[in-house]
């Protein structure tokens, strides 16, 4: 059978809706009396709340209802947890705390929401909510990581004993005894600072309680319908086929819209059944800096061991994570960072402790690389610093280190976010970091044109950083194929999408089993009434876990429409072929039938049936790895610097990217060109920037600073390499997060490298002209 | 109530009568009175260019614009660029070169870039870059929708 | 982020709108572009009760030549119309060059010449350039009009001379005299951002090629666009030496500017910035000049 599909850069199902504004998202959605929410938030990151007077906000003509805390009665409670802390875990230790749909007592972040505004028009919610008076008993504000630990810090829960949110200890090897035997120890200590996601669609909630069919239905902005449903179904205590959750199209999600239980999505629904009405809440841009989540802040205490040829003996780092005011997620974040700590390294004696603490800031939860970042910025760094001290070249000391290609499945003996043991499954990491230095011309850079750049006063450096990316993980996908009577491929899938093309690369992997045409195969998804079973969107996991329930399921169909077109065709099974659209003999071409034509067979009107059969030509099937696939990759860049402005130009950017088989070459590009512009401004532009009372200084676009088209570099080069992940059919590995992940660390690396006379030492991330300013006055102060 | 104003304005070809409250962004207005959601909203202080519409023919951000402002004038959204069946020329070339992944930036680039080209239908790299610096995407990296406009340029010059 | 209600006028002539806001005073205010007036209302931190529209006003827009080669700009003349102006690229080339820098495309073509003036951020190209042009404003009232020049003009942060009731309705750009040089620089983020800091510069040198005059103003470095007295005189009688150019970028630095510190950039880097723009700036002015 010919296959014309996998591997192929097929063009986009889902696009013409999209570019003619027929697409629908969550604000597109009228229904007739449909009122509008608006949040009253609180301006404190920390307060009692003493009052609430809502009488005004009530008389304003136009408002419908105000509701507070103590409105909500019985039914107040708050969300649930998200992820549990890892049972295989041994030495962990978690207080578990999570936000409310209003507060009740004391505020523990700024925008925390106090009070809902229910009117005819968003316009007079607002208008409403000013009316709205407040009386605040403000208290002491911990907005400091470090300093929420010391003991007599304001206490963000007081019914704790400390900020302590969590402690996470994993190891191996014997760490105390490698140091003993290094030739060289290094230590260094760095800090991480927050960035948004930032999606371009705000987040938002439409919810319809329908009382007489006692039914609610919500469309909500979500990468995780499912959970939401049966979150929402259980709070209202409603049974799970009451409620129907609907993610449309979502204008990006990066990781914040996860099935959060964020406070507007336990109120609306709630505010919905109560009012016997439908309510919509779209969350504006001011407010998504507070009220969405964020993510990268920590700080760590990091010690390598060496032998003097450069050689990884140990390593050890103790790391305090900014979990914010909630910890609803877990320790996913810092079990992503602890497993990236490594690398792409073989390191055979590890520890590390990760202390989460609270503090009054917003809500921590994953965003794009969720975590990862954090550890390969440390093992990159280190490896640099080590490189420097050892006096050996950066990328010798790399490739002293990697993973050799025959040690797959390589085992690191800790476990990761899924709560599984952390095993590459496999990968070329030498070849991918050979292939970026030669794409980038890296030899003849450093030989050539730098000596030339330099005697003409420029100061442009260069960067290579390789990276892993454990992406694919469980706990299951599933989906259902049926081959309509049309010939047309119908495809329900729990697992939804924000952009990354899932209608066609899962139609790819349907049409390859079923020889239709892409654009033959409907993806439907997003929507709980047509598949409720599956978690979500995250983890770089569409391809593996969806994508290989639906290679299944299209398989089971397979077997199905070979089994009905041999009885029909009176033909032996291995002697027909799939194509077109069509069943047909090999040799006899025109000896055929239609897929549509068997589907209609499938499911008579008439006659018995087969004791046995399931009727029309569909199956159901799941999927669940055991653990998750290993992605790697490498980047390359060359950077102008200008040290006087600190303003600088990327002149190059290479990428190399192994996910394993591709379904999509063209949707795989898309997808690092996009994880390299978050990249980029995690690196240089992006950062939240937070006061020493909560309160975040730059909550709009025109003072957080994502990228345009003019920071990105001319034109980002990729190449591919393809090591088949052994634990799929497959053959995929995930790539939605890996544009993001390497990149401070190789800015880091390529800033140091412009500007070696300043002998700069890069311990932190994200960057600014500013802040490069002041570390080079630094480091010539030091030097003095 | 404050005063109602009536408003006439002609969108997409059709004239619209409606009473509307002065302040009633015009994003708002083609979004929620007209029905016209292809225009999203993303940060309702000029900043992103999600709500670009072609104001008059020349591309403006409808969250800074009162609807009542459009009185007596001409705006062009998405929808009145093109059909499913029917894609504009610029539509046909975002879908061929992968310019677009969530969409939900791209009615604004559209409706920004039809007037560009315009005026400017066979533009250099760098005029490319700067006609689009006034959109913010956070899903492509901005390297497909360049490819996209360059193929939609060439495609015109092959046309005409 | 929907902004409050207020009352709506939207006249169609000079005289109309003069009423309007004689008549409101403090509650009202005139409506341009709206680039910079809408946002702050959609995050309610401006709250007019009264917008008075100006942009059905066709009389408030043209660009026409002044008697002196320079050119005189209606106040509602949009920005990229301003840009394409053949009269503004020959003779006012300093602003040519500034247009480009103001906002984002979109923004340019609802952005308004007088509104950006009015709206007096000290962080906006044209406010310090008109400064350094020496431009003029003329302001209407329904009791008369005068003349203000730029320095005047700008009080303070987003304050200006303008009393409630009048209206900027002409600019003046003067023509830069023969042997005359410019130059714009600034440091961005990103590419349509605000300036961290930015200084235009405008230069004259005598027959001998001695400086005559030297202006050097400085957006986002104060409180209003910061002229460089010092620096300037610094320069006067001076042959254009690099070192001398030196000299002036570090006295402008240090001593004619008050930069304030953000999220940004500190008072600290701006002041650096600024001594590294106004070398920059001054060697491009004077070499500009050389070749006039």
């Amino acid at each position: 059978m010919t296959n014309q599909f996998i591997g192929e850069r097929v063009r986009r199902n889902e696009d013409p809706r999209l570019l003619t504004g027929q697409a629908l998202f969550v604000d597109d959605v009228e229904i007739p009396d449909m009122l509008h929410a608006a949040f009253m938030r609180s301006d404190y990151a920390h307060a009692r709340i003493l009052s609430i007077d809502v009488s005004a906000a009530r008389e304003r003509p136009g408002v419908v209802a105000v509701f507070t805390a103590e409105d909500m009665g019985d039914d107040w409670e708050p969300g649930p947890p998200l992820v549990s802390p890892p049972p295989t875990v041994k030495d962990v230790t978690f207080y578990s705390r999570r936000q409310a749909p209003l507060v009740k007592d004391t505020v523990h972040h700024a925008g925390e929401t106090i009070a809902v505004v229910i009117a005819e028009s968003r316009y007079i919610a607002e208008d409403a909510v000013e009316d709205i008076i407040v009386e605040y008993d403000p208290l002491p504000v911990i907005a400091d990581l470090e300093k929420a630990l010391a003991p007599d810090s304001p206490l963000v829960h007081d019914d704790l004993d400390s900020n302590l949110a969590a402690h996470l200890y994993q190891q191996k090897g014997n760490y105390e005894a490698a140091k003993a035997q290094a030739d060289v120890v290094i230590k260094r200590r760095f800090y991480l600072d927050r960035g948004a996601a930032v999606a371009m669609e705000n987040r938002g909630i439409v919810a319809h309680w329908d009382e007489k069919a006692k039914h609610l239905t919500m469309w909500d902005t979500t990468q995780a319908p499912i959970p939401i449903r049966n979150g929402i179904a259980a709070r209202l205590g409603l049974s799970e086929n009451q409620v129907r959750v609907i993610a449309p199209f979502i204008g990006g999600a990066f990781g914040p819209k996860m099935m959060m239980f964020y406070p507007e999505e336990m109120l609306i629904p709630w505010a919905s059944k109560k009012l016997c009405r439908p309510i919509k809440w779209i969350e504006d841009r001011r407010e998504n800096f507070y009220a969405t989540t964020s993510e990268r802040e920590q700080l760590h205490d990091v010690e390598m061991a060496f032998t003097k040829e450069g050689r990884i003996l140990g390593f050890k780092d103790d790391f305090l994570h900014d979990t914010g005011a909630y910890d609803p997620y877990g320790l996913t974040i810092p079990l992503n960072t602890q497993c990236h700590l490594m690398g792409s390294y073989v390191i055979e004696n590890f520890s590390s402790n990760c202390t989460a603490v609270f503090t009054n800031k917003p809500i921590v939860t994953p965003v794009r690389g969720a975590g990862r970042q954090q550890g390969i910025y440390i093992v990159e760094r280190m490896l640099d610093v080590a490189s420097k001290e050892l006096d050996i070249d950066p990328l010798e000391i790399r490739k002293k280190n990697f993973i050799p290609p025959d040690a797959f499945p390589y085992n690191n003996g800790i476990i990761d976010q899924a709560f599984s043991t952390l095993i590459f499954d496999s990968g070329n990491y030498i070849a991918a970091y050979e292939k970026v230095a030669e794409m980038i011309g890296y030899k003849q850079f450093v030989k050539e044109e730098q000596p030339r750049l330099r005697a003409e006063g420029k100061h442009v450096g260069i960067a290579i950083i390789p990276f892993i990316e454990t992406t694919g993980v469980g706990p299951y996908e599933g989906a259902r194929v049926q081959i309509e009577t049309s010939g047309k491929v119908n495809v329900n899938t729990g697992y939804g999408t924000q952009g990354q093309g899932h209608f066609t690369t899962f139609a790819q992997i349907v049409s390859e089993q079923l020889g239709v045409a892409v654009n033959d195969v409907r993806i439907i998804t997003g929507d709980t009434a047509e598949f409720h079973w599956g978690t979500g969107t995250f983890a770089s996991r569409g391809i593996v876990v969806a994508g290989n329930a639906i290679h299944a399921a299209s398989s089971a169909v397979r077997q199905k429409v070979l089994k009905l077109a041999s009885k029909v065709l009176a033909t032996p099974e291995d002697e027909l072929e799939l194509e077109d659209g069509t069943v047909r003999i090999a040799d006899i071409p025109q000896t055929s039938i239609s897929l549509g034509e068997l589907a209609a067979l499938a499911n008579p009107l008439r006659g018995a049936v087969e004791p046995g059969t399931e009727p029309g030509l569909e199956a159901t099937d799941y999927f669940g790895p055991q653990t998750g696939a290993t992605a790697s990759g490498c980047h390359a860049m060359i950077i102008e610097v200008d040290p006087e402005t600190l303003m600088v130009n990327i002149k190059r950017y290479v990428v190399v990217e192994d996910c394993g088989r591709v379904i999509n070459p063209l949707i795989v590009e898309g997808q690092i060109h996009g994880g390299v512009s978050m990249g980029i401004g995690n690196a240089y532009y992006e950062k939240l920037h937070f006061d020493e009372n909560g309160q975040i200084l730059n909550a709009s676009l025109a003072d957080y600073l994502i990228v345009t088209s003019y920071e990105m570099p001319p034109r980002i080069e990729t190449g591919h390499l393809e090591t088949l992940s052994p634990l799929n059919k497959l053959g995929s590995k995930g790539v939605g997060e890996a544009g993001a992940i390497p990149v401070p660390a190789l800015f880091a690396q390529a800033l140091e490298n412009a500007l070696q006379d300043y002998n700069l030492e890069i311990l932190e991330t994200p960057l600014s002209p500013n802040r490069l300013f002041e570390l080079l006055h630094e480091s010539r102060m030091a030097k003095k | 109530m404050e005063n109602l104003f009536n408003l006439s304005v002609t969108v997409n070809g059709t004239l619209y009568e409606r009473e509307v409250e002065p302040r009633l962004l015009l994003s708002d207005f083609l979004r929620h009175d007209l029905g016209l959601t292809g225009t999203h909203v993303g940060c309702e202080h000029g900043v992103c260019g999600a709500c670009t519409i072609l104001f008059d023919n020349e591309p403006a951000r409808s969250c800074l614009i009162f609807a009542v402002m459009a009185h007596g004038h001409e705006v062009t959204t998405v929808e009145g660029l093109g059909t499913i069946d029917s894609l504009h020329p610029l539509q046909e070339a975002f879908k061929e070169a992968h310019g677009l992944q969530c969409g939900f930036c791209t009615p604004g680039f559209l409706t920004t870039l039809v007037a560009f080209l315009k005026e400017n239908p066979d533009p250099s790299e760098e005029e490319i870059r700067e006609a689009i610096s006034g959109n913010l995407c956070r899903c492509t990296g901005y390297q497909h929708i360049m490819e996209a406009v360059k193929l939609a340029a060439e495609k015109t010059k092959i046309n005409t | 982020m929907k902004p409050p209600p207020f009352e709506y006028y939207a006249p169609t002539t000079v005289e109309e709108a003069l009423s309007h806001l004689a008549e409101h005073g403090y509650d009202a205010k005139p409506l341009a572009g709206g680039q910079s007036l809408i946002p702050m209302m959609n995050f309610r931190l401006a709250q007019p009760s009264v917008l008075v529209d100006l942009n059905n006003i066709p009389e408030l827009a043209y660009i026409r030549p002044d008697e002196n080669g320079g050119a005189l700009v209606g106040a509602m003349t949009r920005h990229k119309i301003v840009g394409h102006d053949p009269l503004i690229a020959k003779q006012v080339p300093l602003v040519h060059e500034a247009i480009p820098n103001i906002g984002t495309p979109q923004v340019r073509t609802r952005g308004t010449f007088g509104g950006s003036l009015s709206h007096a951020d000290p962080s906006a190209e044209l406010v310090a350039i008109s400064v350094a042009l020496k431009g003029r404003f003329k302001l209407r009232s329904q009791k008369g009009e005068r003349w203000i020049p730029a320095n005047e003009f700008f009080t303070g942060p987003f304050t200006s001379a303008l009393e409630p009731e009048e209206l900027l309705v002409e600019i003046n750009l003067p023509r830069l005299p023969e042997r005359s040089g410019w130059s714009l620089m600034e440091v961005v983020r990103r590419h349509n951002d605000f300036a961290l800091i930015g200084v235009a510069a405008v230069v004259k040198l005598d027959k001998n090629g001695i400086c005559e005059e030297a202006r050097l103003v400085f957006l986002s470095a104060g409180d209003r666009p910061m002229e460089a007295h010092q620096a300037a005189e610094l320069l006067k009688g001076q042959s254009p030496t690099a070192e001398a150019i030196q000299a002036a970028a570090e006295k402008a630095a240090s001593a004619d500017i008050d930069p304030g510190g953000d999220i940004h950039a500190t008072a600290e880097f701006r002041r650096h910035l600024a001594n590294v723009l106004s070398r920059r700036a001054l060697d491009d002015a004077f070499k500009r000049a050389k070749g006039n």
